[in-house]
């Protein structure tokens, strides 16, 4: 029997979301626990949500009288501020908790900080923890909603949604492009969520890395693996860099940043081996003349702003999708 | 007056000389007797009902948290989950506050097991000051004390000098060294089997060569040194050749393997159940079919429970964080049993693992039961159906890796030196 794809975009519904069939998961963890047609309505209800983040009063009224608190034990300034806008565009009363890890580790646990925030009756909590798992442990443990923004190596969901419907806005599909993640996949969450989803969306998976940047088992995950990327980039849609921590790896995982740009930082030149109508796409923040040069960071192929538009966006229909509109808690 | 005790109508099991036959167990002053030999009048007589009667189990990993962590075991509550799960002498680690690298400290563990626990408390000595890895202890001077073996219980020595004076020190007394295999720096920040389960889990791997590495260092030391040997405990495929070369040189050399890693892999884990994590980790499916196939061969000796209590505080934590280690004292047997209910081991080879070969390897006289020989003992049905609950455990911790599992095979009775410690409810009470 055939395998059948999903819709690429369910029917397009005019105006306000909450149209959509109803969204039947609790927590958002990973993308892991979607299937391909919930990452589609997610898309779908995204896509609905970039015009109200465009238009002059940026307001919808879903989640009017709804608590959300941003829990993040890792500092992000980028994700914590597009979930912070997502709820309060929506209506929700956003809490932003900065857990350092220091307070943590004095005595503290994740169960503990857990059941705290629980009695205050949040109806959402977005999660971000260096442990992978950490956030599927605090869920165990409240009565609400979680999202995962972000768990150690792990996944990031939203990430991969945002990454999705920047794909999907640029190329007009997804299914059917091949898409190269490069750098540090080994460390990387963005990586394992969005290998995850575009194989999910039958996209041709690429991961390009030197080797010891390369997990076990991810010739399981992606359908091609590269350590070269004239070769992982030759006929790219789609070329997604990576975030190197280099301060963490000089020297062990690669000798040094002069020689991993020379090989892996993305330039002209290997770009000019992907599609002429190639986009580079950035989860941020960038580490210029690391893993991308300048000009192509800033230059007109470069999606990177779109993304954090996008991501936005994603944030919005998450919520909206966890939280439907109508009655309290 | 002689106090005597006679087992009879049972299935005789002695893996240390391959007796399996109907017969009767003659005990007499907390020894086996000869019961050819004429039986007291005044024995009191015990229907084993066709069970089987079997020398009481060694295990030789224990941890206990006594003293310095008694909320999570005493030397009390370990015993009692001993007595239930047929262990009748068991090593308990040096990991403890303080570490055990003393001999006033073995004195007080000898005299606080004899006042409080049921079965025989066998003291480990740290091989290192504070299970540090950089001083040897006071070998000798432990040894008087009445340490059974050296051993720095989870701490792995790194450096191949202090190694071989340790090996070199223990051969002077004779005595056993048991070691566990971590090559720190490739370990890292590892906490389970390296490969596409880690990987999708975000998870840091653990190679099998951070135990290959230190195994292969290991077992070239003894065969310089002559000490004897054992290597606490294998996971990796990879380490069975090396093992199986080595004891073809020398019959000092011995090897054991967790229960865990005999019956669990690394799928267990799952969703970061963290009551998996364990060191070594669990490995994959290839990998436990190997320490099965290196049971039955001979080439690992040993089945232990790797028995290592936890609280909920450092269990429920997330995966990396969270502390190594389940509890095993008295779930080992039934686990082990599953491997003879399976056709994949016999139940001698099962049984010897855990009863002659630990006595062997440690010098104790237990672990048989040839006449003069401590009365410790086991009445065993092995078709004895029954599930773990947590709840049900005579442990302090909760941290079993079995929660829910169906086992076949569960002690009805056990004796040390002739006295009844642990009584199932389903077994019959003595025949008038």
């Amino acid at each position: 029997m055939a395998h059948k794809s999903p819709p690429e975009t369910s029917e397009q519904q005019p105006g306000r979301s909450g149209s959509s069939p109803v969204f039947s998961k609790r927590h958002l963890l990973g993308i892991a626990d979607l299937n391909q047609y919930e990452i589609v309505d997610l898309l779908d209800r995204a896509e609905r949500m970039i015009p109200v983040s465009r238009q002059e009063r940026k307001t919808l009224p879903t989640l009017s009288g709804k608590t959300q608190i941003n829990l993040f034990f890792e500092p992000s300034t980028r994700t914590q501020g597009s979930f912070e806008i997502a709820g309060k565009r929506l209506g929700a009363l956003v809490v932003n908790m900065s857990v350092r890890t220091s307070s943590v580790t004095k005595g503290e646990t994740l169960i503990d900080t857990a059941s705290t925030l629980n009695a205050m009756q949040p109806d959402v909590l977005v999660v971000r923890h260096s442990a992978a798992g950490a956030v599927e442990l605090l869920s165990q443990k409240v009565g609400c909603s979680v999202i995962n923004a972000g768990d150690g190596a792990h996944e990031h969901p939203t990430q991969a949604l945002l990454d999705a419907l920047t794909i999907r806005q640029h190329k007009g599909r997804i299914s059917g492009l091949t898409v190269a993640i490069c750098g540090d996949i080994a460390n990387s969450r963005v990586a394992r969520s969005n290998l995850l989803l575009l194989n999910a969306l039958n996209v041709r998976t690429r991961v390009v890395a030197p080797k010891t940047l390369l997990p076990k088992g991810i010739e399981d995950m992606a359908a091609e693996v590269f350590t070269d990327m004239h070769e992982g980039l030759k006929d790219a849609d789609v070329v997604m860099m990576l975030r190197l921590q280099h301060e963490r790896f000089a020297g062990r995982m690669i000798p040094s940043v002069r020689e991993y740009y020379h090989f892996y930082g993305l330039d002209a030149e290997k770009l000019a081996v992907a599609r002429p109508d190639a986009i580079v796409m950035h989860p941020g923040p960038m580490n210029r003349g690391v893993e991308i040069d300048p000009s192509i960071a800033d230059g007109p192929r470069s999606v990177i702003t779109d993304q954090v538009e996008m991501g936005v966006a994603v944030r919005m229909a998450v919520l909206d999708a966890l939280l439907p509109a109508g009655g309290t808690k | 007056m002689s106090k005597s005790l006679l087992i009879e109508n049972a299935r005789i099991i002695d893996p240390a000389s391959g007796r399996d036959e109907r017969g009767t167990l003659l005990v007499v002053d907390g020894k086996i007797a000869d019961a050819t030999a004429g039986i007291p009048a005044d024995a009191t007589r015990i229907d084993a009902k066709g069970l089987i009667v079997a020398p009481g189990l060694i295990d030789m990993r224990v941890f206990t948290g006594e003293p310095g962590r008694e909320y999570r075991e005493t030397l009390a509550s370990a015993s009692q989950a001993a007595a239930a799960g047929g262990v009748t002498s068991f090593v308990v680690m040096p990991d403890t506050q303080p570490v055990i690298d003393d001999g006033a400290l073995i004195d007080f563990l000898v005299r606080r097991a004899q006042a409080t626990a049921k079965v025989n408390v066998l003291p480990a000595a740290a091989i290192t000051k504070g299970l540090e890895g950089k001083e040897i202890t006071e070998f000798g001077l432990l040894r008087e004390a009445g340490a059974i073996c050296f051993a720095d219980g989870r701490n792995s020595i790194q450096n191949a000098s202090l190694l071989r004076a340790a090996f070199t020190y223990a051969a002077n007394y004779d005595m056993p060294v048991v070691h566990h295999l971590v090559e720190k720096s490739l370990t890292g920040e590892g906490v389970m089997n390296e490969g596409l389960y880690a990987t999708g889990l975000g998870l840091k791997g653990i190679p099998a060569e951070a135990e290959t590495i230190p195994l292969s260092r290991d077992l070239q030391l003894a065969l310089l040194t002559g000490v004897r040997y054992h290597a606490a405990q294998i996971s990796a495929a990879k380490s069975v050749p090396l093992v199986a070369e080595a004891k073809k040189q020398s019959q000092r050399i011995s090897c054991g393997v967790s229960i865990n890693n005999l019956s669990l892999n690394e799928n267990d884990v799952g969703s970061y159940r963290t009551f998996y994590k364990l060191a070594p980790p669990l490995r994959s499916e290839d990998d436990r079919q190997a320490m099965i196939a290196a049971l039955a061969e001979g080439t690992i000796d040993v089945i232990h429970s790797d028995h290592d209590p936890q609280d909920t505080e450092v269990k429920r934590q997330p995966f990396a964080e969270a502390s190594d280690g389940a509890l095993g004292l008295e779930t080992l047997l039934a686990v082990a049993l599953r491997l003879v209910h399976n056709g994949q081991v016999d139940l001698l080879t099962v049984l010897r693992a855990m009863t002659s070969r630990p006595a062997e390897i440690l010098g104790l006289a237990s672990g048989r039961l040839t006449p003069g020989a401590p009365a410790d003992f086991i009445v065993l049905d092995l078709d004895y159906p029954w599930v773990v609950e947590e709840k049900k455990l005579l442990s302090r911790s909760r941290n079993t890796a079995f929660e829910g599992a169906r086992l076949m095979g569960r002690v009805m009775r056990t004796f040390v030196a002739g006295a009844e410690i642990y009584t199932h409810p389903d077994a019959q009470g003595p025949a008038a």
